[in-house]
């Protein structure tokens, strides 16, 4: 992967898969403290502890087409080989909480990419799933939640409505250039 | 600068668009592999282009979706394409200026690109 947005898609897609019905992204850039902390949390089936205690070997997946799941490890690799940390919490039943810390300026830190692109995708994909997109940059921070988004559409449109998923990618580019986060 | 209020008017525009919705019923389905060979390999964009495509065209009655590892990964970026009342296709090594042609070609023309459907890369 060569972008950390893309590794929030994929982490959520874990999510989804776990039958989520509430998503939500937090990206905290702290930059003077010299951190870049992701939060990928749901509200879906959990993990149990067997499971939750090899889940970040490369060969331990769920999934039954192959022997390998790498979307967990490469994220945990990505996070270390920036100076960070990678956790995973999980309660069946409850949800998973997946944590990756950066050092923000370690020159091996991967950028953030584009996350209007992600969040647009992941929404488009999954129109009935609650995502909450939180970006903190320092003191100022933005905010979609698809929950506001679906009071003011109606019963009648969908979020994955083609207008409105570009409005979607639109009002969070804009969002992020007013906090100064533009592609980092 | 987009507010809101713009998510009031795409409501009544497609308000007005629905009747004709509920009569053709059955809808074309894109389904974009994105598990994490498909989203390492550039699902991406892929689905994105997809997305743009439809819009720039003002195509309705297509649904662009996700699944997960659909067990060819080297194939990937996979996009698999139901038109009702067809057979599936299935493209593989997708790319966004392929996801494109598709759109021009298969969904709109009905000519499924062959020369991008798996086997015949």
């Amino acid at each position: 992967m060569k972008e950390i947005s893309l590794h929030i898609l994929d982490i959520a897609q874990n999510s989804i898969s776990a039958g989520a019905s509430r998503i939500q992204i937090i990206i905290d850039e702290q930059i003077k403290n010299n951190l870049l902390k992701i939060v990928i949390e749901d509200n879906g089936h959990g993990i149990e502890k067997g499971l939750l205690e090899k889940i970040t070997d490369p060969f331990t997946t769920t999934r039954t087409t192959r022997k390998v799941g790498l979307g967990i490890p490469l994220f945990k690799e990505a996070a270390e080989e920036a100076g960070g940390y990678f956790s995973i919490k999980s309660q069946a039943g409850v949800g998973t909480i997946v944590e990756a810390v950066f050092r923000y300026h370690h020159i091996d830190r991967q950028p953030l990419g584009d996350m209007a692109q992600t969040m647009a995708i992941l929404i488009l994909g999954n129109s009935k799933i609650d995502f909450i997109y939180l970006h903190k940059r320092e003191d100022s921070e933005f905010t979609l939640e698809t929950t506001q988004i679906r009071k003011i559409l109606g019963d009648t449109v969908s979020l994955d409505n083609i207008d409105v998923i570009t409005w979607i990618k639109d009002f969070i580019k804009e969002g992020l250039c007013k906090i100064g986060a533009h592609e980092l | 600068m987009k507010s809101l209020a713009d998510l009031e008017a795409i409501r009544k525009k497609t308000l007005d668009k629905i009747n004709l919705r509920v009569e053709n019923g059955e809808e074309i389905r894109i389904v974009v592999g994105m598990a994490t060979c498909g989203i390492a390999a550039g699902a991406r964009p892929v689905m994105s282009a997809f997305h743009d495509e439809i819009q720039k065209r003002s195509l309705s009655n297509i649904q662009v979706v996700q699944t997960g590892c659909i067990g060819m990964c080297k194939y990937e970026p996979i996009v698999e394409v139901y038109v009702p009342g067809q057979e599936k296709v299935t493209y593989t090594h997708m790319t966004a200026d392929k996801a494109v042609q598709v759109v021009a070609e298969h969904i709109v023309n009905n000519h499924p690109v062959v020369q991008y459907t798996i086997g015949n890369q």
